[in-house]
């Protein structure tokens, strides 16, 4: 049985001046880099692989399985230049584990991607980060300088014969730049608007190559599995959900923050390690990772937070950004805040998201102002079905996450509204009833 | 010209043969972009594989010179990547954080979105906006000099365990009341440059966009800074405090695995 929590990612942070290359080589920095030289690539991709390390962007998919999707050989495809891509574009809402990973410890996310490139034979690598998260992108690009000055990037890294560069690319504020294709697209100077799937990023990503997009968390675990190996890894979380995770938890709780735990661990627990509900007031309403995954309730106190436990229990594990609302809140309201903000990032690209989100704002606005009628809940399920699995990427089936989910759970709390709109005026004489 | 009459769906006549008379004449752009940003341009673009990639870069190094994106900076991004101006107002407009039109010395970015404002984010905007006269977008002030600011509602910061948030010129100002709020307006109007929570000492829009295109002057001290909050290390503290660890890792790294025999 592991602790309650197991600082991996997180265990550098409460060093003086952490970010720097001084502390990370104290703390055994770049250690993992030299063993994992040493290495035949593809050994690197099975030890991934055997970690069972998964995605930690959102989406959950086996990273090593991943990495062997690249082709790789002297002909064809396999011929190509391939890329690394890492996405830093952190903006889902409550999710808040790459800036402050990023803002402490840069340099274990440019270990991971050296590891990472030499694994599937990258010898350009580009880490995109949001725009307004200005000062981790001041980090990343020193780190990625006192890199370069100590050997760790340019060419013939340590001897090896393995060239790298990294360029650290600001985006410019759109939360679609987190869907890894319109990521890529963005990355290439355009609009940042999805690409139809397949073909996929691994045989035709960043300039038609092949690219491997990882977010970066995912990325920052790869060194302390070169370092600990995959049964140390697989000794944290779950059999499908193995290792540490940080835990985001936001909101109405006495001490939000950021909890790195093993896969796996309850609301239950986090919020006895974050201090209960702020003031004691009970809980209504959360979110196990982000917006986009559907609402939780306090029904779900006990739902393991890993990939299958949050499937299981109707929702989904995302980016374990936990936010947490106490019995103050409307959740029509709260629903309204968030499909508005769906509707404004929506990339325009498709009718069923860029409409649909439109007019699920209209009608969700004209509720909470009182004004809603009782068949709004029944319009608005039924746009989100046009809008679930019609759209061109996830963006649309997350604007429905949170109104379905608040429905099934607080359907009441909608028509209540309804009932509460100023009585109508007295129906002209011979209208039918 | 003659137009299709929607009427009677009459004939149409074929539209007149244009001809493509080359490039419009050499028309230099402004003299704003100096010789300097015409150098950094290079070295910018230098780091890409291909010339495109580096065209977020360039709107953002644009709006550091002017403030803002306006035709001059598309027209300059334009034929520093060989674009068309279409292709690349196609992308400027696409991007929130690159403004269409000329920004405060300060950008001041309130997060509304449900978390930062349901602890008090929907309030701080309100009251910032009336204090200020101003809605979504807009500038107190003569654009560009001291004191002047743009305001703007923005989405999740990636802040929420700090919430709420705001920023100014991008760097985090956490944990943010009515009254804090208004107190950094209010400075920041007197020309103060109040130190954010976490990140580097407050410059302005224009300082900050230079970095946002890769261009750090000097990026030994503007590193610095305050890095993590309270909130941020409060698991990792917590572990240390109850004496809680991830597994010892073995002393040595295992043996990577054996490779399945190639096919």
């Amino acid at each position: 049985m592991t602790d309650m929590l197991t600082p991996v990612l997180t265990r550098r942070w409460q060093s003086p001046r952490s970010w720097s290359i001084d502390t990370y080589e104290q703390l055994e920095g770049y250690q993992a880099l030299r063993t994992a030289l040493t290495a035949h690539p593809d050994q690197l991709i099975q030890l991934v692989k055997d970690s069972g390390l998964r995605g930690r962007g959102g989406a959950g998919f086996p990273t090593g399985m991943k990495w062997g999707f690249i082709p790789q050989g002297p002909d064809g495809p396999g011929a190509k230049p391939k890329y690394l891509v890492i996405n830093a574009d952190e903006g889902e809402p409550g999710t808040c584990k790459d800036i402050p990973t990023m803002m402490a410890d840069p340099h274990s996310l440019i270990e991971g991607c050296i590891i990472t490139s030499f694994a599937i034979r990258a010898n350009f690598c580009a880490i995109y980060i949001r725009g307004e998260a200005l000062h981790p992108i001041r980090r990343v690009r020193h780190a990625v300088d006192e890199a370069y000055a100590k050997g760790y990037l340019g060419k013939d890294i340590l001897g090896s014969g393995f060239d790298l560069d990294i360029v650290v690319h600001a985006g410019a504020g759109a939360y679609i730049c987190g869907e890894e294709t319109a990521l890529l697209d963005s990355l290439e100077g355009r609009r940042g608007q999805p690409r139809l799937k397949p073909p996929f990023p691994a045989t035709s990503g960043l300039y038609a190559s092949p690219t491997v997009v990882n977010n970066v968390e995912t990325i920052a675990s790869v060194p302390a599995i070169v370092q600990g190996g995959s049964e140390w890894f697989r000794s944290m979380g779950t059999e499908k959900s193995p290792g540490p995770k940080i835990y985001s938890v936001s909101g109405h709780v006495e001490r939000p923050g950021q909890y790195e735990a093993p896969l796996g661990i309850t609301l239950r627990q986090l919020l006895e390690l974050a201090g209960g509900m702020k003031g004691g007031i009970p809980l209504k309403f959360w979110t196990p990772g982000g917006s986009s995954t559907p609402l939780f309730t306090a029904e779900h106190l006990d739902v393991p937070l890993d990939f299958e436990g949050a499937a299981a229990a109707g929702s989904m594990l995302g980016t374990t950004a936990v936010q947490v609302f106490n019995e103050t809140v409307s959740v029509p309201w709260a629903v309204m805040k968030w499909t508005e903000f769906y509707k404004h990032e929506s990339c325009g690209k498709c009718t069923p998201c860029r409409e649909g989100t439109y007019w699920l704002v209209q009608i969700l606005e004209r509720m909470v102002a009182g004004e809603g009628t009782p068949s709004d809940v029944e319009t608005m399920l039924d746009i989100c079905d046009n809008i679930l699995g019609r759209s061109f990427c996830a963006l649309g089936d997350g604007a429905t996450s949170p109104i379905t989910s608040a429905i099934k759970y607080f359907r009441q709390e909608f028509l209540d509204l309804c009932a509460a709109q100023p009585v109508a005026a007295p129906e002209p004489a011979g209208a039918m009833a | 010209m003659t137009t299709p009459n929607p009427e009677t769906n009459g004939p149409v006549a074929a539209p007149q043969e244009r001809v493509w008379d080359g490039p419009a004449p050499q028309s230099p752009v402004s003299p704003v972009f100096d010789e300097l940003t015409r150098q950094r341009t290079k070295e910018i673009v230098a780091q890409y594989p291909q010339s495109r990639s580096a065209l977020l870069p360039l709107l953002h190094l644009v709006q550091s010179v002017e403030g803002h994106v306006s035709q001059d900076g598309i027209r300059y991004c334009a034929e520093a990547l060989e674009l068309t101006t279409a292709e690349v107002a196609a992308v400027a407009t696409f991007y929130t954080m690159y403004k269409r039109t000329p920004c405060g010395e300060h950008l001041v970015s309130v997060c509304t979105n449900t978390l930062c404002a349901v602890l008090g984010g929907d309030d701080i905007y309100a009251r910032l906006k009336a204090k200020l006269g101003i809605g979504h977008e807009e500038t107190a002030g003569e654009p560009g000099s001291p004191g002047s600011i743009t305001l703007e509602h923005a989405e999740c910061l990636a802040a929420c365990d700090l919430a709420p948030v705001v920023q100014v010129n991008y760097e985090f100002f956490d944990n943010q009341t009515v009254s804090s709020a208004e107190e950094l307006v209010d400075a920041l109007q007197r020309g103060e440059k109040p130190h954010p929570t976490r990140g580097a000492a407050l410059t302005d829009f224009r300082s900050v966009e230079l970095e946002l295109a890769g261009v750090f002057t000097d990026l030994p001290t503007t590193v610095e800074g305050a890095s993590s909050a309270v909130e941020t290390m409060r698991g990792a503290r917590l572990a240390t405090d109850r004496g809680w660890s991830a597994p010892s890792m073995p002393d040595t790294p295992p043996a990577f695995p054996t490779l399945p025999e190639k096919k």
